[in-house]
């Protein structure tokens, strides 16, 4: 195992974005019908066409660092998802990228403070805010979850996205239905809570076979 | 990436050389091509400013593609600025992520803020005439301002 202890180098970064695009290839239906009742019913789609366009983009052009990974996989979302998630998990991934720079290795608490800056891009971008039933009210306490660990991230992340089940949606296409919109969970809160939970197991993956890692961290 | 756009715009010496470009960005094909069209006949016909529909996907969904904008952008490209009109959502946010990007449109291009029909009229009346990125921007933000009753 070549990685200091508490680093993570661009494998790691590889792995969790994989791990993503098969979170979402498995939970595309449950996203899709969460959209149905309060959006326009292609959220699991549109999320599997972007992640399975950021695998392919990671295995044919492998990124040397970190941050590399993220700006390619924004770059990818933003190209080829087609709703408005596309640009918003793009800047997300972008922004947290330029932020980790060109570092080989990054903590957990660097890629925490990264992905807060990401958070904040998205926020300008949709002009949303916490409590409009939106993403930002699963990321913004993963965020916060992951600056103590990534289990925290994902369970802060996963109490976020369901406690936007009650909420009134102010913002995107579930906002023009008022009232009616209170009592689903919002799908990008929903999508948003997978992200930390992948990122929550591949961190135990890692941990738990350390010694299979064979230099890959090298990088 | 803008850079032999601008050469082949001003050295081409086309109609539309040196005028603002417009691009309609809509979930809809259809709705961007077709008001593309109605902007193009109001503004005379004949010699008007570049326009180019950036709608749907390019599977032909409803949708916003990255790909088709920026083509569309590059195409009517000519030197002068590229105004970009957007109908909603992801169309807005595609294309303010673009922009964030730098490099993925033409410099010069600019989101203009706009009702998406009348901005488009308004747009294209006032880059045929040989107004500049400013002037379209604020003719075509300004059709928000008449009221219909």
């Amino acid at each position: 195992m070549t990685e200091t202890a508490g680093t993570y180098g661009t494998e790691f970064f590889v792995r969790w974005l994989e791990a993503v695009a098969e979170a979402v290839e498995r939970e595309a239906d449950r996203l899709t019908e969460l959209d149905a009742a309060i959006g326009d019913a292609d959220h699991g789609a549109n999320l599997r066409r972007g992640f399975t366009a950021v695998r392919k983009a990671l295995e044919e052009e492998p990124p040397t660092a970190p941050g590399a990974v993220l700006v390619a996989a924004g770059k990818q979302l933003i190209s080829t998802v087609g709703g408005a998630s596309g640009p918003l998990y793009g800047t997300l991934l972008r922004r947290a990228g330029k932020a980790l720079g060109d570092d080989p290795q990054v903590t957990r608490e660097r890629f925490a403070g990264a992905l807060g800056e990401g958070v904040e891009a998205v926020s300008r971008l949709g002009g949303a805010a916490p409590g409009d039933k939106t993403m930002l009210d699963a990321l913004g306490p993963g965020v916060e979850g992951l600056k103590v660990s990534f289990s925290a991230g994902r369970d802060r992340a996963g109490e976020g996205a369901a406690g936007t089940v009650p909420l009134r949606a102010r913002k995107g296409r579930a906002s023009y239905l008022g009232e009616r919109s209170a009592g689903h969970e919002d799908p990008g809160a929903a999508s948003s809570a997978l992200l930390f939970a992948a990122l929550a197991a591949t961190a135990r993956a890692e941990a738990a076979d350390g010694t299979r890692t064979d230099g890959e961290g090298a990088a | 990436m803008s850079a032999g756009r601008d050469d082949d715009g001003r050295g081409g010496g086309g109609m539309s050389a040196g005028r603002v470009g417009i691009v309609l960005v809509s979930h809809s094909a259809g709705v961007a091509a077709a008001v593309a069209e109605l902007a193009r006949g109001l503004a005379g016909g004949g010699d008007t400013a570049p326009v180019r529909p950036a709608g749907g996907t390019p599977g032909g969904g409803l949708g916003t593609s990255a790909e088709l904008i920026a083509e569309a952008a590059r195409a009517v490209d000519g030197g002068a600025g590229v105004a970009l009109l957007v109908d909603l959502g992801s169309a807005v946010l595609t294309v303010k992520a673009l922009l964030a990007e730098g490099g993925e449109l033409p410099e010069g291009a600019r989101l203009v803020d706009a009702p998406f029909v009348e901005g488009a009229v308004a747009a294209v009346v006032t880059a045929s005439a040989g107004a500049g990125l400013d002037e379209v921007a604020a003719a075509a933000s300004e059709a928000y301002t008449y009221r219909k009753e």
